[in-house]
């Protein structure tokens, strides 16, 4: 009696292991292959035109952006800078770039004293899923960014014309 | 001529920080894409933005194909005095559109 069960009992518990392994290496591999934080040289070459030889810090600087967008035709993005904008310590430029549009640019903007507040939106096209970089450099010639991934479902530029 | 939207606090305190929001209707035709025949539609886009207040550059944007059409922009200036702001909108061929809108500081 208590032989019969066995041989299922463990093939049953065999294929269940076998199973969830499958399981594990299907899964696990989609996972790795994603280049996560791989920048295209395109983005990189844009950065470094703008910070030379510069260190570039994280911080201060806040990137607001969805992270899952619908539509890649407008998103809108705000760019905030921790600043107290005085004549001595002041958010002079604000820069962003994207990684897989056909150019890594998408805007600058020149602030100075006058403005208050370093804080600026907009709306933008993402052609593709990918990571959106904002740039900001301060009046002591520090530059500070932050980064957000952004998913896109629509992408821009493919949509039909009508 | 394209439409511009402005919208600009109509009374402010001398030295609050007010939020300026603008919209150009345009399309920014960033030059990649193609018409129905295949042939690629030619780049036209706005490439600058000023904002002018009492005859002071307060804020100023580089703009590239990958800004949305009818581009938008909000930033904050402070209020300093009565007077005009001027925002002029500059495309590849170096045509300009402007609008102005007035504010009085108390």
């Amino acid at each position: 009696m208590d032989i019969i069960p066995h041989p299922t009992a463990t093939r049953r518990i065999f294929l269940t292991g076998v199973g969830s392994l499958v399981g594990a290496f299907g899964v696990a591999p989609t996972l790795v292959l994603r280049p996560a934080t791989a920048t295209p040289s395109a983005m990189a070459a844009a950065i470094r035109e703008v910070v030379g030889e510069a260190a570039l810090h994280q911080g201060r600087v806040k990137l607001d952006i969805p992270p899952l967008v619908e539509n890649g035709n407008t998103v809108s993005v705000t760019v905030s800078i921790d600043s107290p904008m005085s004549e001595l310590d002041h958010v002079k430029s604000i820069h962003i770039f994207n990684e897989k549009n056909p150019q890594p640019n998408v805007t600058i903007f020149h602030l100075n004293p006058r403005a208050g507040r370093a804080r600026i939106s907009t709306r933008i096209r993402l052609a593709d899923s990918q990571k959106v970089v904002a740039i900001a450099r301060l009046s002591d010639e520090t530059f500070w960014y932050d980064s957000a991934d952004v998913m896109v479902t629509l992408a821009a530029c493919l949509e039909d014309l009508r | 001529m394209a439409r511009a939207l402005i919208n600009v606090p109509r009374k402010a305190r001398r030295g609050e920080i007010i939020e300026i929001k603008t919209l150009l209707s345009h399309p920014m035709e960033t030059g990649y894409r193609r018409d129905n025949m295949g042939n690629l539609i030619s780049r036209d886009i706005i490439s600058r933005f000023v904002c002018v207040y009492n005859g002071t550059e307060v804020f100023q944007a580089d703009l590239f194909p990958a800004v949305a059409a009818n581009p938008f922009l909000s930033f904050f200036t402070v209020a300093t005095e009565s007077g005009t702001f001027e925002f002029r909108w500059t495309d590849d061929h170096g045509n300009t559109q402007t609008a102005q809108a007035n504010i009085e500081v108390a």
